[in-house]
């Protein structure tokens, strides 16, 4: 069953492509310092001259930043922090909301009532001002943008397994679980989880999405971890520096960079949710 | 129906208490002093104690707490801001309005491109118009809003000079009250920001319309309008596309809450006078109550919007009881 539906998922074209892309992604990861030919915070000097705002050439793929700075490199550095924010925060919203939300539809009554109405109430905060503001009062820094991205996020997941839950306590082989003495724990862990993993899937996928956008967001207004390179501070440096008037090469990379990688993503979440769902097959 | 909406309201209002809340100690708990920013360092011990009383922060805790809940609930005072020596209020009154002409614009760009697009897209399946369509949408979803805004204005504000670059009015333009809202020059600045933020929010209704318009297409009415040998364009939207539209617009005001929450990043590219931009700058220069003010406004509008949803979907789906 399971090698089936990972065989549906390499058998969608865009499913592949996603996955591709993303595997790119992660090479250069890994491999970012070799394959950046300066440090990105080098200023470049040829002759004693700072290289200010060079055009893109053999010699700077993507041209230099008003610093003399090599953009190319500060693209490759970037993609660790993307993948960083991006991987961890999907991993912390899918703990707790997994958590929140097994529980919750597990035990019903009150815990069930108490923590559905909390997660309304998180639905009410605006998300990029949330973090804008978390971040700010707790100093800039990666750790806590993945932080205030996990503290909001897990709302969805947690709504999202909780519905799933609902419907799959229902089923017999949950009371025969249950009539053979299996611990409520044992069966939420064991009997209910492994049935909704897959949509879990789907939505990380989402999230390292969402996430990537949000680190890039806060970096970009200016909360940016200050001893990092990442494409959201690229950009909020070219911005700073009027970029958009002189040089439209510092603007455009660490932006496609972004696209490509969260479309990536999101064709990667499309994918699951196809094998998983026979419905969406066959066109829609 | 009445019931559901004083439950719903009743739900908010509890909602918006918490959040009031949370934010009070967000914002005092939290590692950087409120103080610091405030208060001169070189200034006498007197005078700094007398900068603290004058704001309440050497007031405990609790105390601070509940004369900060009486000043929000009885007086809607947010207090003073720390940067511009006035109240906050008068600070904001001006932002709201800016931010919400702002958001609706775009939405509703976004909602009518997006539902004839897809109506479009449904009708023509399977053409080059429709895999291009997908791949537009798809890709400004993709794009942070910011840096879309950023290629926009290197096209068409550098570029070819079309639009102004930021802010809402030239410089020298001078309009008193309501008015200034109705002039060619506030539209023309108006056009870039709504553009870009309506398209990073055009795939969802599109996408939706699409999917809506090709159940509809197979149902025995469509073949009757062509048995009657009615005109394509005719069909489309008079026919199919009115019995499409309800899976895409049940999502609008939930939409327009998001929206809202994320405009900050519009503003802050084209200098946009709004909420959104004052939170920035405001979290920026230590200026608590202002930043905790529009954080707490943008909040209402978000949850507004949330409410405002739950009762549209009622009205404008009859299948729903209440």
């Amino acid at each position: 069953m399971k090698s089936k539906k990972i065989n549906l998922l390499f058998n969608d074209p865009l499913a592949v492509a996603g996955i591709i892309i993303l595997t790119i992604f992660i090479i250069i990861a890994i491999f970012a310092p070799q394959i950046a030919p300066y440090d990105p915070n080098e200023i470049i000097r040829v002759d004693g001259k700072i290289q200010r705002l060079q055009r893109p050439s053999g010699e700077f793929i993507f041209g230099t930043t008003y610093m003399g700075r090599d953009i190319f490199s500060q693209v490759v550095i970037g993609s660790r922090i993307a993948l960083r924010v991006g991987l961890l925060a999907a991993i912390f919203v899918a703990i707790i909301g997994t958590a929140v939300g097994l529980v919750s539809g597990y035990y019903g009554g009150w815990i069930d009532t108490i923590a559905m109405r909390f997660v309304d109430i998180l639905y009410g905060i605006p998300f990029i001002p949330f973090v804008i503001i978390l971040v700010s009062l707790l100093k800039p820094s990666i750790w806590n943008i993945i932080l205030a991205v996990s503290i909001l996020t897990w709302r969805t997941v947690a709504r999202i397994v909780r519905s799933q839950v609902l419907s799959i306590i229902q089923r017999p082989y949950i009371k025969a679980a249950r009539v053979a003495g299996a611990s409520d724990f044992r069966i939420m862990v064991f009997h209910i989880l492994p049935n909704i993993l897959p949509l879990i899937f789907v939505e990380m996928s989402f999230i390292v999405g969402w996430a990537i956008i949000s680190e890039a967001s806060v970096s970009f207004v200016g909360f940016g971890d200050p001893r990092v390179v990442s494409w959201g501070k690229i950009l909020h440096t070219a911005f700073n520096n009027g970029a958009v008037r002189v040089a439209p090469w510092w603007v455009a990379p660490p932006g496609f960079a972004i696209v490509l990688l969260v479309i990536s993503v999101f064709l990667i979440s499309r994918g699951i949710e196809q094998a998983i769902n026979p419905r969406l097959r066959d066109g829609r | 129906m009445l019931i559901f909406l004083g439950k719903r309201l009743i739900q908010a209002l509890i909602a918006l208490f918490i959040l009031i809340t949370i934010v009070f100690f967000m914002f005092r708990l939290l590692p950087a002093d409120p103080t610091a920013a405030m208060v001169d360092a070189s200034l006498s011990p007197e005078t700094q104690m007398q900068i603290k009383a004058s704001f309440g922060l050497d007031q405990p805790l609790y105390k601070q707490y509940f004369i900060y809940l009486k000043n929000i609930i009885l007086h809607g005072d947010f207090g003073m801001s720390f940067f511009y020596r006035e109240s906050v209020i008068s600070v904001l009154a001006s932002r709201i309005l800016n931010t919400i002409i702002l958001g609706t614009t775009a939405i509703i760009f976004a909602y009518s491109l997006g539902l004839i697009l897809g109506a479009l897209m449904a009708w023509y399946r399977g053409s080059l118009f429709e895999m291009s369509s997908i791949i537009v949408g798809l890709f400004f979803k993709a794009a942070p809003q910011f840096w879309t805004g950023m290629i926009f204005l290197m096209i068409f504000s550098y570029g070819l000079g079309w639009f102004p670059y930021s802010g809402i009015r030239e410089a020298g333009y001078e309009a008193s009250g309501i008015m200034k809202y109705f002039s060619m020059d506030f539209l023309h600045h108006l056009i870039l920001p709504a553009t870009v933020t309506g398209l990073y929010y055009l795939a969802q209704p599109m996408l939706l319309m699409r999917n809506a318009m090709l159940e509809i297409t197979n149902e025995p009415f469509i073949e009757l309008a062509f048995a009657k040998g009615l005109p394509e364009r005719r069909i489309i939207f008079y026919h199919a596309a009115r019995n499409a539209l309800l899976p895409a617009t049940t999502t609008l005001a939930t939409k327009m809450g998001q929206l809202i929450g994320g405009i900050v990043l519009i503003e802050y590219v084209f200098s946009w006078p709004g909420l959104g931009r004052e939170i920035v700058m405001a979290a920026s220069r230590y200026d608590y109550p202002l930043a905790q003010a529009s954080f707490l406004l943008i909040a209402f509008v978000v949850m507004f919007y949330n409410v405002l949803a739950d009762l549209l979907y009622g009205f404008l789906d009859p299948r729903i009881v209440y």
